[in-house]
């Protein structure tokens, strides 16, 4: 009897496990059907509220937007902010459920987008407003680098204004590996090669040359080893069909980008930059090229610039900023525009920018900004962000769209995993960019 | 009429979730599969904002033709096999050690299974760092341990070996899901009746006889469900993959993964098609099962 009584439990146990695997089998659905989403009439100059989405949700970045939302109570104290951040996967989260609410026309009143060529998608969906007018109303086009607007600017319009800017191509070097090797770090390298001669100093030491991690930083490296290589003008034909994808420079460049990456930590596929900068705080590694939030990890370590750690261009690009920047949007039909144009005034306002950028760690858009107020690696960026030629990165979707940046994402790693050669890359980042010479 | 009101209350009670089923089920499947059938791969057509046509079955083609979604779906093979191999055999020959009254037999059949209630992210998040790919003096994780106990040589790269860095990620999912199949197993030995095996065994049949002709046949629907509940959730695979990898990893790419990719840069038509190709692969797995038990239903 007791047997039996087991039996039923047991499949009792079984059936009901199975059931739940039949029902979690139905949750693939279909990708729905949408409509346009035209709904210009909707809101007016409506100032009461504004709704604005950002995946600023922890960290440094959490505190500039709680600074930047302070200045916002006092320019704008009858418009009330709602807080719509997400967090999660670097933007990853919040740009799903964004395509979401835009594709059932039910937009932020404002949100956070990478300036350039990420926002084409939102551009050719119609989903955003050209605020080109509102660059006259607020006076931006005399603050802002106008080689930054020409970047802005699509077809003669602009779509979104950048609260803060960020410099893609830095070297983060741990001074104490390079002496060991016998290289000296007070000096950069003057070019990728004699960088690249460096790195195989350290080699010869045991030491790792280069950290890597998943994906994007992998691209990362690779468009600044492209500009390092072809130079600014080149660099930015690439996005425009006018530099060949396909050529004997950029052969070279990729050969080049394969060895460092030969070079760099066999773990690279599973580690966020983080942890892949980690090994160069920690003395184990030499060189990280990260984009220049990286500062904020070293501040979080109470390292000092200088001492435990340096930085410089990436070799080969002295004189050019790579930059990325983040930006805030006017949605179509959104239900509170005018809570959207305070929101933009204030972004875009000097004390907007100070605020938020002394506490996010990045640089403003605006160059009249007094750079005394910032720490000593922001001033740099100012100066260099104010002097240098301005190019766009590739990882950051400044320079391409998403599917672009996410087919090159896949030909690197594909080949940084061992599944093809310098050759068949090149072919599958000429695919991957194709779209770009229409 | 006593017959048409013999029928309307059952109606009734079952069209609610006949409904549901209905228009969120099979619905959406009609909608993907019409989706997959244009042209729908920029964020401008995704939106209505330009035209979309309509292109046959020319993304099911391509699809099949690229060889970037033939490797997914030659991985997709791969750990299918490999999932379905470790989590039977690994499942019968605890059920088969179990079966026999040992004492702790309850605890051993809670150790076994509980893998199985921990989610496929969370033990993805342990076994990425189990699984790291480094070698020699930057070890850590598995690497480590063989280096530690002298098995230095089995140090490999994993999930980031590009032919076969999928099977890294079978390794997990075997441990998570042969408990199941265990306790699965379990109830079919406890299900065949002393009886059976007394009356074998009066009849002279050696210990291996009584398995072969006996206790097997009887196991044999058992092991058809285990077949095709694990077969099902392999070619579904997706949150361990994530979690361990990423969606950009070449190694360990399936179709769900391209299915992910596709969605997020706005290519829906592409998106729908991997996922309406995933359907079929199911169907084929569960339909002959569905069909199987219907018919020893009609029999008993």
């Amino acid at each position: 009897m007791r047997q039996i009584k087991k039996v039923g439990r047991l499949s009792t146990l079984a059936v009901v496990m199975s059931g739940a695997l039949v029902l979690s089998a139905c949750g693939g659905g279909g990708s729905g059907d949408s409509s346009g989403s035209e709904g210009g009439s909707a809101g007016g100059e409506d100032a009461g509220e504004v709704q604005v989405m950002t995946w600023w949700a922890q960290g440094s970045e959490k505190a500039g937007l709680d600074a930047l939302v302070e200045v916002f109570g006092e320019q704008h104290p009858d418009t009330e902010f709602v807080n719509a951040a997400l967090a999660g996967g670097a933007g990853s989260q919040a740009k799903q459920k964004l395509q979401a609410d835009l594709q059932a026309g039910n937009p932020p009143d404002s949100f956070q987008a990478h300036t350039g060529a990420e926002l084409q998608d939102y551009i050719d969906a119609g989903q955003i407003e050209d605020v080109s007018g509102l660059y006259d109303e607020f006076g931006l086009t005399d603050v802002f680098p106008e080689s930054l607007i020409e970047q802005l600017t699509v077809d003669d319009q602009i779509y979104s204004i950048p609260s803060n800017v960020h410099r893609s191509n830095v070297v983060w070097v741990n001074p104490a590996v390079l002496e060991e090797a016998g290289v000296d770090p007070s000096t950069p390298p003057a070019d990728l090669d004699a960088w690249m001669a460096d790195m195989e100093k350290v080699a010869a030491t045991g030491k790792t040359p280069v950290t890597l991690g998943m994906d994007w930083t992998q691209t990362h490296l690779l468009e600044n080893v492209l500009l390092s290589e072809l130079g600014p003008e080149a660099y930015n034909g690439l996005w425009d069909g006018s530099t060949d994808w396909a050529g004997g420079e950029v052969n070279s460049a990729l050969t080049k980008w394969a060895q460092i990456v030969e070079w760099s930590n066999t773990d690279r596929d599973g580690l966020d930059w983080e942890p892949a900068l980690q090994p160069v705080m920690q003395g184990e590694a030499a060189y990280n090229v990260m984009g220049d939030w990286a500062v904020a990890a070293y501040d979080a370590q109470d390292m000092t610039a200088g001492e435990d750690y340096a930085y410089w261009p990436v070799p080969g690009t002295d004189g050019v900023f790579n930059y990325l920047a983040d930006s805030f949007t006017m949605p179509v039909g959104a239900a509170h525009a005018g809570g959207t144009k305070a929101w933009l005034e204030t972004i875009s306002s000097a004390e907007g920018q100070l605020a938020f950028n002394t506490v996010k760690g990045s640089i403003p858009a605006r160059t009249d900004i007094d750079a005394a107020e910032f720490p000593e690696y922001q001033q740099s960026a100012m100066e260099a962000f104010e002097n240098d030629t301005i190019v766009s990165s590739l990882a950051h979707g400044a320079a391409a769209p998403v599917a672009v940046s996410t087919a090159v994402n896949q030909a690197v790693v594909k080949f940084s995993q061992g599944a093809s050669d310098v050759d068949t890359l090149q072919q599958e980042l000429v695919a991957a960019t194709e779209s770009l010479s229409q | 009429m006593t017959r048409v009101r013999s029928w309307i209350p059952g109606l009734l009670l079952i069209s609610p979730s006949l409904l549901l089923l209905g228009v969120f089920v099979y619905g959406f499947i009609g909608l993907s599969f019409r989706e997959s059938l244009t042209d729908k791969h920029t964020a401008a057509q995704a939106t209505g904002r330009d035209e979309v046509g309509f292109v046959g079955l020319s993304n099911y083609t391509e699809l099949l033709a690229s060889p970037a979604f033939q490797h997914s779906l030659r991985n997709l093979v791969i750990f299918t096999v490999v999932f379905l191999l470790g989590t039977l055999i690994i499942g019968f020959c605890w059920a088969w050690v179990l079966e026999r009254p040992i004492k702790g037999e309850g605890i051993f059949r809670s150790v076994y299974l509980f893998p199985m209630a921990v989610s496929f992210v969370a033990s993805g998040v342990v076994w990425k760092w189990l699984l790291n790919s480094n070698v020699g003096e930057q070890a850590s994780g598995l690497n480590r341990l063989f280096q530690m106990t002298g098995l230095g040589f089995l140090q490999n790269e994993w999930w980031t070996n590009p032919r076969y860095g999928i099977l890294a990620i079978a390794l997990p999912a075997i441990w998570q899901l042969s408990g199941y199949v265990m306790a699965l197993f379990l109830a079919g030995f406890r299900g065949i009746p002393d009886e059976l095996r007394e009356a074998a065994r009066v009849d002279g049949a050696s210990e291996l006889q009584l398995y072969r002709h006996v206790v097997f046949p009887q196991l044999s629907p058992v092991a058809l469900s285990a077949l095709i509940i694990i077969g099902h959730m392999s070619l579904k695979s997706f949150d361990l993959i994530m979690s361990i990898a990423n969606q950009s990893a070449y190694s360990t790419k399936v179709p769900a993964i391209d299915m992910y990719n596709f969605a997020t840069i706005y290519d829906y038509a592409n998106s729908a098609a991997v996922g309406v190709i995933l359907l079929v692969l199911v169907a084929l797995a569960v339909v002959p099962y569905l069909w199987y038990d219907a018919r020893a239903r009609k029999r008993g």
